[in-house]
């Protein structure tokens, strides 16, 4: 799949040292749980995101392995220690191999 | 293909059975539970579990969970084909061991956070959510 895929991160540009901000992540993806049938009743193969990462300059913050019950269009909201100026970064992999990722830069 | 008197006679004993004991938690709950505790005693407490107790629209249902101390937490819907949801691993620069995220729920049914704490035990908390409209495509 991987068509119209496209990240959307919401996170403070500015941020004092050591603070904890609030981070909303959201990617549209269909999410194909597997579950489902076509109108043919065959199943339709499932096509998820099965990981998703938030690292800050290469520390981790937060690592989701996701399963099929997880809704279309994954959302996430989850807190993150800023301890100095650098770059948030996102990436979810897809079960087609893709990466989808987003960086999102803080001032300190 | 059908079901002959006989099946439905049993299904329908499965079903009663079922109801009878709403706590039970399914075999592959169970299964995914022992492989994220590894056996190990499992404590009630310590981790907070948000979830609405009704849900309008199945396919996408609200939750939260919230454990201090925790370096992992594993959401299960023990109602679900597949009960497993999402593991958070909590990294060394997490605000606080809290996420939010939304599931689907195929049915009315408990919904299962469990914690393994930074001193190795665990703790769970559990949501019954109910559904009005299934979120498995059906």
């Amino acid at each position: 799949m991987a068509s119209g895929v496209k990240p959307r991160v919401k996170a403070p540009k500015t941020a004092s040292a050591g603070e904890v901000v609030t981070i909303k992540t959201l990617i549209s993806h269909k999410m194909e749980s597997g579950q489902r049938r076509d109108s043919d009743g065959n199943l339709i193969p499932r096509s998820i995101i099965n990981r998703f990462t938030c690292d800050f300059n290469g520390t981790n913050a937060l690592d989701v392995e996701m399963h099929g019950a997880i809704s279309t269009n994954p959302y996430f909201e989850f807190d993150v220690t800023i301890p100095e100026s650098g770059d948030l970064q996102f990436t979810w992999y897809d079960d087609d191999g893709s990466v989808y990722e987003d960086v999102k830069s803080v001032k300190v | 293909m059908g079901f002959s008197r006989r099946d439905t006679l049993a299904l329908g004993a499965g079903a009663i059975a079922l109801t009878a004991l709403p706590l039970r938690v399914g075999a592959a709950g169970e299964d995914a539970i022992a492989a994220f505790t590894g056996g190990a005693d499992v404590s009630e407490g310590g981790i907070t579990l948000d979830a609405p107790e009704i849900a309008e629209n199945g396919n996408t249902v609200p939750v939260g969970v919230s454990a201090d101390g925790a370096s992992a937490v594993m959401l299960l819907a023990l109602g679900n084909p597949n009960p497993d949801v999402a593991v958070f691993n909590f990294g060394e620069l997490a605000g606080s061991q809290t996420a939010s995220t939304r599931i689907r729920l195929a049915g009315t049914q408990d919904v299962v956070a469990i914690a393994k704490m930074a001193d190795g035990s665990f703790a769970s908390a559990t949501k019954n959510v109910k559904v009005t409209i299934g979120g498995c495509g059906g």
